[in-house]
């Protein structure tokens, strides 16, 4: 059963009603052929207006979108020989993050990536993709596995932000996303991060600190939510999407703002329509990011890193 | 004394303006109500003289409680951050909030930096002003700490840092989120130059400022009772639906829980900072040249990077 936002509404009618038509149709009936193609080609303009001009909040629900391909489908599709690893060596192993060695086109790689899960089962296991200090503890020993290596790194991030909780306080969260940060600045290794989802503020940038930063068409990236934003500087949630719109957090705008570095296209209806597509383009995208940075030398890879993050924000075009 | 406050002051502000009004006399301490009598606060460096409780100084303040009182201390001008680079607002313009808070504090954002000596020992101090839209983090904070940084590898001198800090400033959007990886570059820059990083927490100090260099301190300490944490209580409690235990966040919390290397109250912060800069710092120069006699060979030195 397809999952359809509010404003996907009127294309959902028009597919209920060919879905109807094809059902009612009986052998040797009347043709309904033409009826078929003339609503899937009006589902089809609908749909294609829809995404043409989404707004940021709707942007955000997209983003959010319980069929949109998450992080390890990403891992499974594009990365071979992949090899999990687990834990931070200390507490526990937190699966909010995930990675692994694997090769993409060929080359030995580590993937990291924060897992939201997909159904009931899968989504309290990854804790809806908010980790805990030991995920981001994981991500940094497997950051420095990478530099340590010399292989490149592949992030893949989607999460609401680090998980608010009394546990992962006391065990550091602050310290831990801080450190996560720090370990992707220091790799000697090329990084190329992409926000397939939500790149939800500290939690997101522990693992998008990279050389490169993309972002899917679709997917929103924020210091703090639309509803949190709404909630303290309009005291009252419900103006999230004003709040989307004043924080700038589609690709476009980030894009315009420097923030990010690519914006990777997403299929018609977003990539939860056509998931194995979008994470094919993510593939070339990654790809095409990977290739430069990997003839350079690591100083150059690291001088270039901290410059191009201390340039951000001081030349914004007009 | 509240049929004064009511009556009397709002007179007195009438016919003198306000700045010209002289600070209360007496403050009421928000922890014990003891009232207190305003210039013993203040030579107390604004620490409760009945209860010990750490009120909020300003920026300005603290870089005078932690600086040698001679010969004092030069602030050094910002660099100028983008002023509003969303063009953000929410019941009003950011340029306005921006505006207010400047006339409010006299500051040009969150953050004062100067260098100066702490019981001898040069240093450069970046102090955040919490009274500036609650100490939020955008593009102006994170370009001051990258300065504060340049200044400290320029002078050879630790960097100590005190933060207070909502967090991130939201309408600066990705902007402000981007302050974290700058701000830890920063400490980056110290840290290779082989000078300490001191972090001093203070009340409050939480969201993407705790999740960056606030937490990436050589040595970490923090004040009594300051709340320090990454989310708010508020969102843990809905999130989790428990009642937070006692003294959750709080320094001292932080401390039991391997956070922090200490919480030193404020009376004895100079000269807590002036010891570990003596301990950390074995090479150090004399901030002023005072004598002509070679500098000591070092014995032995230890290797910079001990292999792991
Ligand atoms: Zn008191």
């Amino acid at each position: 059963m397809r999952h359809f936002l509010d404003f996907e509404k009127p294309v959902a009618e028009l597919e209920r009603s060919i879905e109807e038509l094809r059902r009612t149709q009986e052998p040797g009936g009347i043709n309904i052929e033409d009826e078929v193609e003339r609503l899937t080609d009006k589902a089809d303009k609908q749909l294609r207006l829809t995404y043409a001009k989404l707004t940021p909040w709707q942007k955000t629900q997209v983003a959010r979108h319980p069929d949109r391909p998450h992080a390890l489908d990403y891992i499974h599709s594009l990365i071979t020989e992949f090899t999990p690893l687990a834990g931070d060596r200390a507490f526990a192993d937190d699966t909010a993050v995930v990675g692994g060695l694997g090769r993409f086109n060929g080359r030995s790689v580590v993937v990291l990536g924060t897992e939201r899960g997909s159904d009931t089962e899968t989504r309290v296991a990854h804790n809806f993709g908010m980790a805990r200090p030991e995920g981001y503890r994981k991500a940094r020993r497997l950051i420095e596995l990478a530099g340590r290596f010399g292989l490149p790194l592949l992030t893949f991030v989607d999460t609401a932000g680090a998980f608010p909780g009394i546990d992962a306080e006391a065990r550091g969260q602050a310290e831990a996303i801080a450190r996560s940060i720090e370990a992707c600045l220091v790799a000697p290794v090329p990084i190329v991060a992409t926000i397939i989802g939500e790149g939800g503020s500290g939690g997101a940038i522990a693992l998008a600190t990279g050389d490169r930063v993309l972002m899917l068409e679709h997917s929103v990236y924020s210091v703090i939510s639309p509803e949190g934003c709404a909630s303290i500087l309009w005291r009252d949630a419900a103006q999230a999407a004003v709040a989307a719109e004043a924080l700038r957090l589609t690709a476009v705008d980030l894009h315009a703002l420097r923030i990010i570095d690519t914006i990777v296209s997403e299929p018609i209806g977003g990539a939860h329509r056509m998931p194995a597509e979008a994470v094919a383009s993510v593939g070339v995208a990654v790809q095409a990011a990977l290739a430069p940075l990997l003839a350079l030398d690591a100083a150059t890879l690291l001088a270039r890193r901290r410059e191009k993050f201390l340039a951000m924000g001081r030349d914004i075009p007009a | 004394m509240s049929w004064l406050a009511e009556y009397v002051r709002p007179k007195i502000r009438t016919l003198l303006g306000r700045r010209e009004v002289p600070d209360n006399l007496w403050v009421q301490c928000p922890e014990c109500q003891q009232m207190l009598f305003s210039a013993d606060l203040e030579r107390n460096l604004k620490v409760c003289t009945a209860c010990g409780h750490h009120m909020r100084p300003t920026a300005v303040e603290r870089l005078a409680y932690t600086f040698d009182t001679d010969p004092g201390f030069a602030r050094i001008e910002l660099p100028r951050a983008p002023a509003d680079p969303l063009r953000f607002r929410d019941s009003k313009r950011y340029v306005d909030r921006l505006k207010e808070a400047r006339e409010k504090t006299g500051l040009d954002d969150a953050i004062l930096v100067a260098h100066g000596t702490i019981g001898g020992h040069r240093a450069v101090v970046a102090a955040q002003a919490f009274e500036f839209m609650g100490g939020s983090m955008g593009a102006a904070v994170g370009e001051a700490i990258v300065a504060a940084a340049r200044l400290a590898v320029l002078q050879q001198a630790p960097l100590i840092v005190f933060t207070a800090s909502g967090g991130a400033r939201m309408q600066e959007g990705a902007i402000s989120l981007m302050q974290m990886p700058r701000t830890t570059i920063a400490t980056r820059l110290v840290k290779d130059a082989g000078l300490p990083f001191i972090t001093v927490l203070t009340d409050p100090t939480t969201g993407g400022v705790t999740a960056s260099f606030a937490m990436l301190g050589d040595l970490q300490l923090a004040e009594p009772g300051a709340l320090i944490g990454f989310a708010g209580s508020r969102v843990i409690e809905q999130t989790v639906r428990e009642t937070l235990p006692d003294g959750f966040q709080r320094a001292e919390y932080l401390h039991e829980h391997g956070i922090l290397d200490m919480v030193v109250p404020r009376t004895e912060m100079r000269e807590t900072l002036a010891r570990l800069i003596g301990l950390l710092c074995i090479h150090e120069q004399a901030p002023e040249p005072m004598s002509e006699a070679p500098p000591e060979l070092p014995a032995a030195p230890l290797p910079e990077h001990a292999a792991a």
